[in-house]
């Protein structure tokens, strides 16, 4: 019999976080500050209205693009949060998680042999997703020195005459870097005068912790017309298994990227979105104690790993921090795994999140204040014995 | 700072000044400066604990009152709230609108104690015009915290 299975598929490898998903799981009594999503249940209000939902029978279809009612409403609070206009009828997709909306929007863009630049360390996804609609992945290391911010000198040395696209994922999933408007300025040109086409991944858009708030790089001058700008409910309202996000961007590629999802998905789930609806009315409030939180919870993080003698520069979004553990002369994979034996304490090696990350370990606060911090004291006894 | 202060304390009183200090991003002094204020303002009156009594062998009953009363002149409800909540068997009293003026909160170990107490010693004031006594069979939530709630973690132990 032939080998039916696509050797291009095989030739990607899985992430590196379930290589270290499959060792930790066979351990008992692990504490992990390993998840990338939120720990607070969904808001009640929510919830209930998903419930609501079932109870009057919404269990069919909804337009491809999602709910009319949905799509409004997201265009309302994009409008009042981050002063953004897209008409919800033509520029507005409903999606199955920021997930779908990377891959589809990727599909959409990509001719055989584009290149996409995308910034690293970053969500695992980008470079699968990449190579899985023809385009060729180009890393662009984002580097410690320069809080893990994309630079402009950076991009010149990766781009070429086939690129096409940029990721832009921020705040940023492992490192938590933000970038505030003036650094955004910096990419915009760059973009601009490449005439290139921008990702821009703000799927932790609500979770950011300096004093300004979060900015789209679609806002800025020139911008709209070439950018896709990716969020979602998973991580702002803790609705993880919901499946829910949202693509906005220009009417010609959202044309074709609700063709994709019409033809590969249908439909988000029906009751995510009614359940969304009331997300994006009546839950500022309960975004705003989680992020608060989080808030708190990332500076017991980042001061519990500074007194412990790691380099760990001030992540100022997401929910992870990302200390360097260089020092120990060890890879980030032997570190965790060493770790996991040692304490039964579970974090991600940086390296899955690209060569770029390797030297360091991603380290989630979407834990209690109590956990976190009798995971930092057992890290503690850890590098204890490695000195 | 203050409600920030507040905000971690009334969830978890027994955060540290270094814990505070650390969260809220400011000089362990100024956040001891700042408790020790409040607690002299009375803005901070304890550091109570959430029992669940149901749990223990204790003997518990808690009954919410429903009382009438006739106001005073000069005094308003004051006078009559303060002959109220001076016995230690009344944890909680407040004014109300609506149907009746006082819910006065009663712990006793026996109905029958709880009972006696309304019918000797509340019911019988002057200005106390008529009594309600309604039981606590059960306490689902208490100081917005489920009581009897097990949550398990239920997350992948490591996920992107």
């Amino acid at each position: 019999m032939r080998d039916f299975v696509n050797p291009m598929i095989k030739s990607i490898p899985p992430s590196g976080i379930r290589r270290f998903f499959d060792i930790a799981a066979e351990m008992e009594d692990v504490i992990s500050l390993g998840v990338g999503e939120p720990d607070f249940d969904t808001p009640w209000n929510v919830r209930e209205e998903g419930i609501y939902s079932l109870e009057r029978g919404k269990t069919t279809y909804t337009a491809n693009a999602g709910l009319k009612q949905l799509r409004d409403e997201i265009q309302h609070y994009t409008t009042r949060k981050y002063g953004m206009d897209y008409d919800p009828a033509h520029e507005i997709l409903i999606t199955v998680g920021g997930s779908e909306a990377i891959d589809i929007g990727l599909r959409a863009i990509l001719e055989p042999g584009d290149e996409v630049l995308i910034p690293e360390p970053s969500f695992v996804s980008y470079k699968p997703c990449t190579i899985l609609a023809g385009g060729v992945p180009v890393p662009v290391a984002m580097k410690e020195e320069n809080e893990f911010k994309l630079m402009r000198e950076d991009l010149e040395a990766a781009v070429t005459p086939r690129s096409k696209v940029l990721i832009f994922p921020f705040p940023n999933n492992p490192t938590g870097s933000i970038m505030t408007k003036d650094e955004m300025g910096d990419i915009a040109r760059f973009v601009v005068e490449h005439d290139l086409f921008v990702m821009s991944d703000e799927i932790y858009a609500e979770l950011t912790y300096s004093e300004d708030p979060h900015v789209s790089i679609a806002t800025l001058e020139g911008m709209r017309e070439r950018t896709l700008v990716i969020n979602g409910f998973s991580k702002a309202f803790s609705m993880t298994g919901w499946r829910l996000g949202y693509a906005m961007g220009p009417e010609s590629l959202l044309k074709e990227m609700t063709k994709i999802h019409q033809f590969a998905i249908m439909c988000a789930p029906t009751t995510s979105q009614y359940a969304a609806i009331e997300a994006m009315r009546n839950c500022d409030v309960a975004v705003e104690e989680m992020r608060r939180e989080y808030n708190r919870r990332r500076r017991l993080v980042v001061n519990g790993f500074r007194s412990l003698g790691f380099d760990c520069s001030e992540p100022y979004g997401a929910f992870y921090v990302f200390p360097s553990i260089k020092k120990f002369g060890m890879t980030s994979e032997e570190f965790c795994k060493a770790l996991l034996e040692a304490q039964r304490v579970a974090v991600v090696p940086g390296s899955a999140f690209g060569d770029s990350g390797e030297g360091f370990i991603r380290v989630s606060y979407a834990y209690s204040q109590e956990d976190l911090k009798k995971a930092i004291a057992k890290i503690g006894a850890f590098v204890d014995t490695l000195k | 700072m203050r409600e920030e202060i507040l905000d971690v304390l009334e969830k978890n009183s027994r955060a540290t000044i270094t814990d505070l200090a650390v969260m809220l991003a400011q000089p362990e002094e100024e956040i001891a400066k700042e408790i020790s204020a409040m607690e002299k303002e009375k803005i901070i009156c304890g550091y109570h604990t959430l029992i669940n009594w149901d749990k223990t062998n204790t003997e518990r009953v808690v009954a919410l009152i429903e009382v009438r009363v006739t106001p005073q002149r000069d005094e308003g409800f004051d006078s009559i709230a303060k002959r109220i909540y001076r016995y230690k068997e009344v944890t909680s009293v407040y004014l109300m609108s609506g149907a009746f003026d006082l819910t006065v909160i009663i712990e006793g170990r026996t109905m029958k104690e709880v009972a006696l107490f309304v019918g000797q010693k509340l019911a019988v004031l002057d200005s106390v015009i008529s009594t309600s006594t309604h039981f606590v069979l059960k306490k689902y939530k208490d100081h917005g915290l489920v009581l009897d709630e097990e949550k398990k973690d239920e997350r992948m132990i490591v996920s992107p």
